[in-house]
This record gives C-alpha cells, structure tokens and sequence, in this order.
C-alpha cells in the first residue's frame, strides 16, 4: 500500500515540474501585458504603430516602434540572405551527395558556429568585419547593420543547414531511384525532386532562423549602433527592439517611469513577432511530420 | 529514418570517356552536378574558416595579454591593471547555481513526458508550450527575471537572480534532450525490470534513468555552456558591468565574462579592446572545452547503448 502511495508521490512531482514550464510562459505573459498596458494608458497605440520617431529617452520624446521595427527587420534580412544559400547549399550536399561518415564527422563542427557566445560574434563583427568592409565600401559608417548582419547569418547557418538536411533526409529514397532511374543526376534530383518533397521542413527551418534572427541581441547591440532610425540602408547606424533594451537597462532609467515601461512595449512587440514564427513552424512541423510517418 | 540515404545505391557516375558521345544536354548536366559537388563542399566549410579566421585574428589581439595577473585581478579603470577574476569566478558560480536549479527540473518533466503523460488536452498543450518557450529570446527571459527574481521575490541583481533567470532559459533544451536520451532506452530493459517486479517509479530509477544518463548528461553540458556564453538576460536583470569584488555567496551582486567582455567592447580606448580578446579567448576555450566534453560523452554514450 505504501508503495502505491509513494508511486502516486512521485507522479506527482513530476507532473508539478512538467507544469511549471506553462507557469514560466503565464510569468512572461502577464510581466510584459502588465507593464505594457500602463504604458499604452500615457502613450497611444496609434502612435505606437505610426509615429516615426523613437526617443523616449530624450527631451522630446517620441514613441513610435517603427524605427525599431526597420532595425530589426533590416539586420535579420541581411543575417538571412547570408545563411540561407548557404545553410541550403549545406543541406543538399551532406544529405545528397557526401558520404555518410563525412556527414557524421562534419555536423557537430557546423554546430560550433551556433555554439559560440554571441557576444564573441559581436567583437568579430565590429572589430574585424566592420574594418574589412570599410575597406570595400568607403562611405560605410562605424556601426552598421551590414556587418551585424552578415555575422549574424553566419551563426545562424547551422540551424538551416542541419534542420533542412534532416527534412531531405526524410524523404522516401524510392523518390531518388526513381529520379535516377529517369537518367538525372544529383543535381537535378536534389532540386527537382527533394527539395520540393522537403519544402515543408526547410520552410521550418528558416522560419526558425528567422525567429532567432529577430530576438537576437548581443551581435546588433555591439556592432549596430544605438541610432533608431528609420531607414534600410545597411550602411548606416541603427537600433534594432532588442538593442534599446539593452541599452535602457544599461541606464539610469527611474524604475515605474514612462521611459522604464517602454521595455515591456518593446519586448511584447519582439515577442508577438517571435511567438507567430514559432507557432506557424511548429504546425508546419507537424503537418510535415504525418506526411511522412 | 535518418539513415535514409546511407544504403542508397550510388548516384551514376558517368566516366569522361563516356561524355564524348553523350548529347551536350547530357554533357552539361554532368557539368553542373560536378560543379555544385565543389560549392558544397565550400559551403560546407567557408562558415568554419571564417570563425577561424576571426579566432585567429582574436588570438594576435589578446594572446599576450593573458597571464596569472590578469586572471588573478580585479577589474580597473586602468586598462593594463584590470584582470577577469570577478568575471570568471561570477560565471563559475552562474554556472554552477545554473545546474542546480535546471537539472533537477528539467529530467523530472523530461521523465514525466516520456513515461507517464498520457494522450490528453493538457500534456499536448504541454508539450505545445516547451516548444514555444526554447524560441522565445533570450533578452525576454531577462525581463522575466527582472520583474519575477529581481523585484517580486527581492533576489535584486543576485546571482540567484541570474541563475534562476537562465535556468528557466534553458529548462526547455534539458527538457527535450532527457526526452530523447529516454525514448533511446531500449524496451527490453524496462521489461526486464517489470518482470522482476519492480515498481514504475523504481525501473525508472534503476533502469531507465541509469540507462539515458549519458544523453541527459550531453544536453546539460551543452545547455549550461550557452547559459555560460549568454549576456542580454544578465544585463536587463541589472548585472553589473563593474564589480570590484569576487561574490562570495548567492544573494551577491556579481559580473560575468560576456559582460565584462561587453563592458571593455563598448570602451573607445585600445586597451580595454585588447583586454576584451584576451577575455574572449578564456570565454572561447570554457565554450569549446564543454562542447567537447558534450560530444566525447555523446559517442560514447551511444556505442554503449547498442
């Protein structure tokens, strides 16, 4: 009997801890509403969405997200046009042309690329990548959100390759001898035939890359600037949503203070943004995986 | 499922001889398939050899400034004064306060997914949330902390403050990785157990749990190395970028490396930039050496379980 009891115990607890990942969510949730709706009571959300400057730190202050916004958005383009071909190009040749011990032995080193402190990257970014550039691109300012995101698409490669290759080694190999058999090569069959067969995982993969790209903080805090600026021209200073918190927390900024709630402001826009992606990638994963399985 | 292509019949390789008489279409397509075997191989690569360039670069910079002195002092206005002591010893301590409160967590919800939660509303929503939450950045994590550690429960800009701020970061990662050291468990070993008479609880304690230690083990080691590498949470939950003393307990204000590397990153003078490689350079061997030690457990965790 007492057996029973100490199994039923144990349950449980493990259910309690399970359970305690939705309070972390509910935590956040009900930090960033809180704060925010006593910052949307003194500022308008019509002129959050419209305003297009951002200066809550100055005399005159402006609270419009846009600049922000465009920040973001800007360096997580760059960051995705340098890991997509890239991550893609990855993809396709360990899963259809390597061989399998290469494959095996090359992954864990790709994902040293992600595994490195984003500070790091940030240095990389303003100390070497900067200065390179400076060299090619003349009018190129000291912080800029060419080289943040250039070196944000590199971290960011291992998460598109190692994700869309594991979504083309899903697919059925009766498609490949198929293709084969038809007389094409690799070349055409990895294009023609798995990629689009895999559209769904490599679709996850870089909404993902996406995701990571837009709540990514060090990198665009160090190398980007703190200019918030409406503007897509990589090569000036900007601010992305991430990099003001950063820089409000560096602060002085009086606790309860208008200035104070503009973080939770800006962190509940990151997170609208983040969450979407996850959600539509994780259906996606979903529907993907039943195709398959 | 994986190994879907491992045994797959080769792809033709066509010999040159052959081309002669093969159409140009023929011919070309052959081209093409050469040449992106070579792309690939560069894409394959050119990601590393741009990290080693930056690390070499890193290393020209900061080598010769690391020596007993700068790893034995306390930060200063003095560029070539300042050392990492507090910087090291406040990371070892996240660290460490880090695995205390995550491991235990994260393996108890890992188990509860995988042996006992049954096809409900509740654990798919579950289920739906872990994988939500290893999305959410890590800077709105920080304002979590700020709010629940710092303020709520008074922790201020306490290493417990951080510690619990990134446990809760990487709680999701510990989670999924137990997940799968567990479903690698081979069935016949539960079996066996039951048939001894064991209780659930117990073939999960002296089974299963033995069994996936090596898996749960990897996925700590490479979760707590990115709670090592992180800086945005620390920064908003007000860790400070200097501090003049080595914590001594939990409820101490303290720094960690990437923030002193942030701090001497963010200075105009030259040295402080060169004190920030030689930082970087010690944060970069803690990330490889725990990577490292995360692989080397992984094979061989997995030649024992075959």
């Amino acid at each position: 009997m007492s057996k029973k009891i100490t199994e039923r115990f144990i349950e449980g607890g493990l259910k309690l801890s399970a359970s305690l990942t939705i309070l972390t969510t509910i935590g956040i949730l009900w930090v960033l509403l809180s704060e925010s709706f006593i910052f949307f009571e003194e500022v308008s959300i019509v002129e959050f969405f419209t305003e297009t400057r951002w200066t809550p730190l100055f005399e005159s202050k402006h609270f419009g997200i846009m600049p922000l916004l465009t920040g973001t958005l800007l360096t997580t383009a760059i960051a995705i046009a340098v890991a997509l071909p890239v991550g893609l190009t990855i993809a396709v040749y360990l899963s259809e042309y390597a061989r399998p011990g290469f494959r095996k032995s090359v992954k864990p080193m790709l994902d040293i690329l992600a595994a490195v402190p984003t500070v790091v990257y940030g240095y990389f970014a303003l100390m070497t990548v900067t200065p390179a550039l400076q060299a090619i691109i003349p009018g190129l300012s000291g912080f800029n959100s060419l080289s943040a995101g250039i070196v944000m698409g590199i971290m960011i490669i291992p998460l598109i390759s190692s994700m869309s290759e594991d979504a083309m080694q899903a697919v059925p190999r009766s498609l490949r001898e198929a293709s084969f058999g038809m007389g094409a090569t690799r070349f055409q069959t990895s294009f023609k035939v798995i990629m689009p067969a895999a559209f769904s995982g490599i679709v996850v993969s870089v909404i993902l890359a996406i995701s990571r790209a837009i709540g990514e903080t060090m990198i665009v805090a160090i190398a980007a600037g703190q200019q918030p600026r409406l503007t897509f021209d990589p090569t000036v200073a900007i601010e992305t949503i991430t990099t003001y918190i950063v820089q409000v927390s560096l602060g002085d900024v009086a606790h309860g203070s208008v200035e104070y709630r503009t973080i939770f402001a800006a962190g509940i826009t990151l997170f609208v943004f983040t969450f979407a992606l996850n959600t539509i990638s994780f259906w996606l994963k979903k529907r993907f995986r039943e195709n398959y399985e | 499922m994986n190994n879907a292509t491992d045994t797959l019949i080769p792809a033709p390789r066509t010999r040159v001889t052959d081309l002669t008489q093969r159409s140009h279409t023929a011919r070309r397509n052959h081209l093409i398939d050469q040449t992106f075997k070579y792309l690939g191989v560069a894409a394959t690569f050119i990601g590393l050899i741009v990290l080693a360039y930056f690390i070499i670069d890193i290393a020209i910079d900061g080598i010769g400034r690391i020596d007993w002195d700068f790893l034995t002092s306390l930060p200063s206005r003095k560029a070539e004064k300042a050392g990492i002591l507090p910087a090291w010893a406040g990371s070892a301590w996240i660290l460490a306060l880090t695995a205390i409160i995550s491991l235990p967590l994260g393996v108890a919800a890992g188990v509860y997914f995988e042996e006992y939660a049954k096809e409900s509303r509740m654990n798919h929503l579950l289920e739906v949330n872990i994988a939500n939450l290893a999305g959410v950045p890590s800077i709105i994590y920080g304002i979590l902390g700020l709010e629940v550690f710092g303020r709520l429960m008074g922790f201020g800009e306490s290493l417990l403050a951080g510690a619990f701020t990134l446990a809760l970061l990487i709680l999701p990662i510990i989670i999924v990785a137990t997940r799968e050291a567990i479903k690698a468990v081979p069935s016949t070993l539960r079996e066996a157990s039951y048939g001894l008479g064991a209780t659930k609880w117990q073939t999960i304690k002296w089974q299963v749990l033995p069994a996936a230690s090596g898996g749960i083990l990897t996925g700590t080691i490479l979760s707590l190395s990115r709670a090592v590498g992180e800086t945005a949470p620390l920064i908003v939950i007000g860790a400070l970028a200097y501090v003049p003393f080595v914590p001594s307990g939990p409820m101490d204000q303290f720094t960690v490396l990437p923030m002193q590397i942030f701090n001497w990153t963010s200075r105009p003078q030259a040295a402080f930039l060169t004190n920030a490689a030689a930082a970087i350079i010690v944060l970069l061997l803690i990330t490889f050496i725990m990577n490292g030690i995360a692989i080397y457990l992984r094979n061989r965790w997995q030649k024992n379980l075959k």
